[in-house]
């Protein structure tokens, strides 16, 4: 039972990485009408924003310490943050520690920037253009992304700790009436789930309940008569589209402590976040998070071991297996409507 | 002419001669240069490359271009073919004529079954079947079927099929030779020629596969002149109206995704025929994503696109990757001191192992500004040409041809 | 096309023109590429190609182009430039800084891309077109295999770059190939006996394995090395290559009675996996009234600097490092750290090795032809290169060297300063009899010239 637990845990955890990235491509798509194979590139810049705030707090003088050597033999040099010597030792070295969460703000104007920029540079164009030439348009600018922050940042990955307060683990386990030690689940990662949870809530919220997304929803059951009563529906589109890269964006920062980002983590959940838009129904934003919960929680279970000992390598088809089941009993995906993408 | 009309018989005609040539047309620069250590592509691995892809291409033409169904998953059918090929030297002998032929068996058997579960469905959720299927082959490939302690071993895994020493081989004579072969014809040999001081190398394996590609190509035209052909791409310009005239579209489809499979197949077991090992890594859904960039970038839906489009990737992938600093410094020594080692600077960033950055550029490019391909800029300074030559004749009766028109 | 001669690489004699050798397809039959002189790709009499064929592009990128670094360093000092590097520390002294048997050393360059069909491709192009005599590097074993094998084939040399499977000179080993980097096996048993001193025997190990050749052999060899100091292996798990989030397979580790957790992952497989162990607050336990613990088989600094703080503490094993103190390793430290401004890594040291044992082994062979070198290198003992006195078995082409034991350091002095060296495993406690079953099954065949 409580191993279980521990991997509804997991899933949730895993899926709302998926969930963030497929609201995002769905938003997009539902919106543009563009299928942007761009997405896992804006997650990937947004974990490397943390990374580049990181790079920037510690931006250090250097003192030449006669005592200690380096490998060469050479006197050392020691790195002494400005920030540290700025604010003093202790809150120097705790707003170094608080970089991720504080990356948060600085990633959401690098990625409206880049989300407008991409719109209005590229994607504006291929708007009419078939959904063959959109996917590979984007996945050349994705691969074009990745290939600049591997030339500055390089292949490997980069560590970016949480914050020391929400490392370590939680005993979840004695809350709920287990023994001690029977589920323990690491501080950030629930930290992550309810980031998830209230950056969904918020982008229905935001749909749901002001104009400005009203006429978003208009726009996107029928573009054309939005256009007719006078509203300048294109710019609305823009900001949705710089919303997606925000909500991109963001998922990647948080994502940073959970594994250390390098260049072509956005590759590795593109596929991944594709099928769950389409399990999820092409264009369906509740879909998309349903499926993206549903696929985490199935790919935590296939990977128990009591599982994997009746069906060999299950953890590594699931999400495929549950894909193509889905797809050949729902036609649409979980929540799609009639006629989208399937022409 | 051969069953071909005149212009389809030009261009059958053209690409044979060039399939023959093309030793000589890759190898434009002097053996021992640093241009020829660069551009020259007249070795036989990357010629084999061209057409061994170009075969591969053009099957998924047949059915990317045709009906419109976009397969994710193509990759899966080579590295099936591939495995098969190799099954055929450890358990028969190194003939590569069983190889090939079971080759295409096995992937038309495979892709009968994914096309029979994929086609129930139409556009990206077909696409997104296609992918999860190929997906699903390269992972249990990878590790399941693949673990030489485990009992059943078909793929031996990450580290690729082989042939040892230790296996079977039925068939094999006492004095074959140790290397794919066709009735004693060395694939890996090859003929040297030295003209002043140009090097060319006619390589058994390349003509081989070039004669199939050829017979594939011819295969191709004929499909797509045919009423099969035609009944296809009713089905892409609108399969429902299709169906309401109370035509079942399904055997149609899934007959094209069988014999777009049976042609990646076919290239797998060739790029197993030349090179004898087989790695899971050919069904991973970028390698099918690839297919889909080479197909897009020559010209989809046209004849000749298919066979540009791989060729030109190929091309870059091979001379891109090699090319370092060394080489760069001395290809440029001609300039400068201080231009050089900055233009060397900065064209580092596009090579070696920038060499992704570069083939993402040309995509966009590609993409960008020749909706139609390769084949549409073919098109487009025919185009010009042809508008420079009326302009001179002071006539402008082809002016209003549009260069979208895409040949087909 | 009427002036047709030999080529430098060799042919079949053809006075006749292009079409005549097409309507006579006989002609093709019998031997490619071998010149007058007997092997394939003989060099000329002023210079020689070198293939380095590197992982530049995938996830292991950055070991490439410090393998990269290392072979540039290394065909500089064979030449004659720069300080000479362990040209000087080097027990056989053939190498004088003028090349190789005379010939000034000139490289080619290659991308693997980590996966065994890029790299054969890649490494093709070098022997065919660039008459490359000699191919070396890598840093994945299913690359190494792919790439040996078809050295065999073609009938050149390939001096493996890293590559820890067994399967390298065990079941997949080639006459043509040699490897200087150890084994899953001599990690194995390197490791065992400082496991059983620092955790205690009576241990119970869950495994947790990359689904893939190395990671089998790497999980055997470990098995079979801490069963024998008394260790029981409550559990073995694999994992896909391509999962990055491990906690679905690291939650119920705490709750199976094991109190060590082994991942034998490499790369980014092991900073992702060691990172969410860490998260999980494994280290922070106590099971079985011990301290629960975490050990990585197989270090690699370059890599293990992307797990950050969670290193540290932590034991494994490594080909080779920096701080080692001896004269040839200080030496290629000090021209690395020179030219480059950062000290080498394993992968670095092991392909500057491999580059300076093939230049010296066609020295004292006297010949590029593959089969002389095979026999040079056969049995070979050297010393000065860094890993003590060495040797390059005959049987299985494996170089039989002092294993390190290592530990994440606790107090790192710089972001190089990732891991300390606990124990100096002798060699006589990692050597194992050719036919051992971890590697058997396994046949050399023999040197291939390629004519």
């Amino acid at each position: 039972m409580d191993a279980v637990i521990l991997q509804v845990l997991n899933g949730l955890d895993k899926g709302s990485a998926y969930a963030l990235i497929a609201l995002g491509l769905t938003l997009i798509f539902g919106t543009l009408g563009v299928v942007n194979f761009a997405h896992g590139a804006l997650f990937m810049i947004g974990a490397f924003c943390a990374v580049t705030l990181q790079r920037i707090l510690t931006f250090s003088y250097s003192v030449i310490d006669e005592t200690q050597k380096d490998f060469l033999g050479n006197p050392l040099k020691v790195e002494t943050p400005y920030v540290v010597s700025w604010f003093g030792e202790a809150t120097g070295n705790s707003i170094i520690d608080w970089s991720v969460p504080l990356a948060i703000l600085f990633s959401i104007p690098v990625m409206i920037a880049v989300g407008f920029t991409m719109e209005r540079g590229l994607i504006k164009h291929f708007y009419k253009r078939p959904h063959a030439d959109q996917i590979l348009v984007t996945f050349g600018l994705a691969i074009v992304l990745q290939e600049i922050v591997k030339a500055y940042y390089g292949a490997n990955p980069i560590p970016t700790p949480a914050p020391d307060a929400l490392t370590g683990s939680f005993d979840f386990g004695v809350l709920i009436g287990f023994g001690e030690n029977a589920i323990i689940y690491p501080i950030w990662r629930l930290v992550y789930f309810f980031f998830a949870l209230a950056i969904i809530f918020m982008v229905f919220a935001f749909l749901r309940f002001t104009t400005f997304g009203m006429v978003v929803r208009a726009g996107m059951a029928d573009r054309e008569t939005v256009g007719l009563l006078g509203i300048n529906i294109d710019r609305r589109f823009t900001i949705m589209f710089a919303v997606a890269a925000c909500v991109a964006g963001v998922a990647g920062v948080m994502y940073t402590p959970i594994n250390s980002p390098n260049y072509h983590m956005g590759m590795d959940f593109l596929v991944l976040s594709f099928v769950v838009v389409v399990v999820g129904g092409m264009g369906s934003l509740p879909g998309a998070v349903l499926a993206g919960f549903l696929l985490g929680v199935l790919e935590a279970f296939a990977s128990m071991n009591e599982i994997k000992a009746i069906v060999p390598g299950i953890d590594q088809i699931i999400i495929y297996l549950v894909a193509i089941a889905i797809l050949l009993t729902r036609p649409r995906g979980l929540m799609g409507r009639r006629g989208v993408m399937e022409e | 002419m051969i069953g071909l009309n005149r212009k389809d018989a030009l261009l059958f005609i053209t690409v044979t001669v060039l399939v023959i040539l093309a030793p000589f047309i890759l190898n434009p620069f002097p053996e021992g240069t640093a241009m020829a250590q660069m551009f020259n592509a007249g070795y036989p691995d990357l010629m084999q490359r061209f057409v061994i892809f170009g075969i591969l291409v053009i099957g998924f033409n047949i059915l990317f271009g045709l009906t419109g169904y976009l397969s994710f998953g193509h990759a899966a059918f080579l590295g099936i073919g591939s495995y098969s090929a190799v099954w055929m030297f450890k358990l028969l002998s190194y003939n590569v004529v069983p190889a090939i032929i079971l080759a295409i068996v096995v992937s038309g058997i495979a892709s009968l079954i994914i096309g029979y579960i994929a086609l129930r469905r139409t556009g990206i959720y077909f696409s997104i079947l296609t992918l999860a299927l190929a997906q699903m082959c390269f992972n249990l490939a990878y590790s399941v079927l693949g673990n030489p302690q485990k009992g059943i071993n078909l793929t031996n895994g990450e580290t690729g099929l082989q042939v040892y020493t230790s296996d079977p081989q039925y068939l094999m004579g006492e004095n074959a030779p140790e290397l794919p072969h066709l009735f004693g014809l060395v694939m890996r040999d090859s003929l040297e020629l030295e003209i002043g001081s140009w090097a060319f190398t006619l390589n058994a394996g390349y003509y081989l596969c070039g004669v199939i590609m050829l017979a594939t190509f011819y295969l191709s035209i004929r499909i797509f002149r045919s009423p099969f052909g035609l009944m296809l791409r009713a089905v892409k310009s609108n399969q429902q109206r299709l169906s309401y005239t109370g035509l079942n579209t399904r055997p149609y489809t899934l007959c094209a995704f069988v014999v777009s499979g049976m042609y990646a197949g076919l290239a797998g077991g060739l790029l197993s025929s030349m090179d004898p090992l087989a790695g899971a890594e050919r069904m991973h859904w970028t390698a099918s994503g690839e297919i889909v960039i080479m197909a897009i970038l020559g010209g989809a839906g046209t004849l000749i696109g298919p066979i540009l489009g791989s060729g030109f990737i190929e091309y870059f992938k091979n001379i891109l990757s090699k090319i370092n600093d060394n080489l760069l410094h001395q290809w440029l020594s001609f300039l400068p001191d201080g231009l050089e080692d900055a233009l060397v600077w900065v064209l580092h960033f596009f090579v070696g192992k920038g060499w992704h950055l570069t083939l993402g550029i040309l995509f966009m490019l590609v993409v960008i500004f020749l909706p139609g391909g390769l084949v549409e800029l073919g098109k487009r300074t025919g185009g010009l040409f042809d508008r420079f030559r009326n302009a001179a004749e002071g006539s402008g009766k082809e002016r209003n041809q549009s260069p979208r028109k895409a040949a087909e | 096309m009427s002036h047709t001669k030999l080529t430098r690489r060799g042919v079949l004699k053809t006075s006749a023109g292009f079409g005549a050798a097409l309507a006579t397809p006989t002609v093709f039959t019998g031997a490619s590429w071998a010149s007058e002189s007997g092997y394939m790709n003989a060099p000329g009499d002023s210079s020689c190609t070198l293939g380095f064929n590197v992982p530049q592009t995938g996830p292991y990128a950055d070991e490439g182009a410090d393998e990269l670094r290392a072979y540039e360093l290394a065909v500089e000092h064979l030449n004659g430039g720069g300080d000479g590097g362990m040209l000087s520390t080097f027990s056989s002294q053939t190498l004088d800084g003028t090349g190789i048997l005379g010939r000034k050393v000139e490289y080619v360059t290659g991308d693997t891309q980590t996966k065994g069909d890029a790299a054969r491709a890649s490494a093709k192009s070098m022997i065919e077109k660039d008459g490359a005599i000699m191919i070396t590097g890598g840093s994945s074993s299913s690359v190494a295999v792919a790439v040996q094998g078809l050295c065999q084939e073609a009938g050149v040399i390939f001096m493996a770059g890293l590559t820890h499977s067994n399967d390298t000179t065990g079941k997949d080993r080639k006459a043509n190939g040699f490897r200087h980097f150890f084994n899953a096996y001599m990690s194995g048993a390197a490791l065992a006996p400082v496991l059983a001193n620092a955790y205690g025997s009576g241990r119970k190990a869950y495994h947790l394995t990359a689904d893939y050749n190395w990671g089998w052999t790497q999980e055997e060899s470990i098995k079979a090395s801490t069963e024998a100091v008394g260790w029981e292996t409550v559990s073995a798990v694999r994992t896909p290559l391509a999962a990055t989030d491990f906690s679905s397979y690291i939650a119920p580790v705490l709750n199976s009675g094991a109190d060590v957790l082994v991942l034998n992952h490499y790369g980014g497989n092991m900073v992702n996996s060691l990172t969410n162990a860490v998260q999980f607050g494994l280290r922070d336990k106590e099971v079985n009234g011990k301290n629960f613990e975490i050990v990585v088989p197989l270090y690699s600094r370059l890599m293990a600097r992307g797990a950050g703080e969670n290193v540290k503490g932590i034991l494994g094993s490594t080909n080779w490092h920096w701080s080692l103190s001896d004269d040839g390793s200080k030496t290629f430290v000090r021209s690395f750290g020179t030219k480059y401004g950062f000290p080498p890594s394993q992968a670095a040291h092991t392909v500057y090795c491999q580059t300076l044992l093939y230049a010296d082994a066609v020295n004292r062979a006297g010949t590029f032809n593959p089969c002389g070198v095979v026999e040079a290198l056969e049995g070979f003992e050297f010393d000065g290169l860094g890993n003590g006195p060495t040797l390059y078995r005959a049987d299985d082409h494996q170089c039989f060297k002092d294993v390190l034991v290592v530990r994440g350091k606790e107090n790192p002095t710089s972001e190089f300063d990732v891991l300390e060296v606990v124990e100096v495993t002798p060699v006589e406690q990692v050597i194992y009899p050719p036919d051992h079953p971890m590697f058997a099954g396994g046949d050399l065949g023999t040197c291939n010239p390629g004519v």
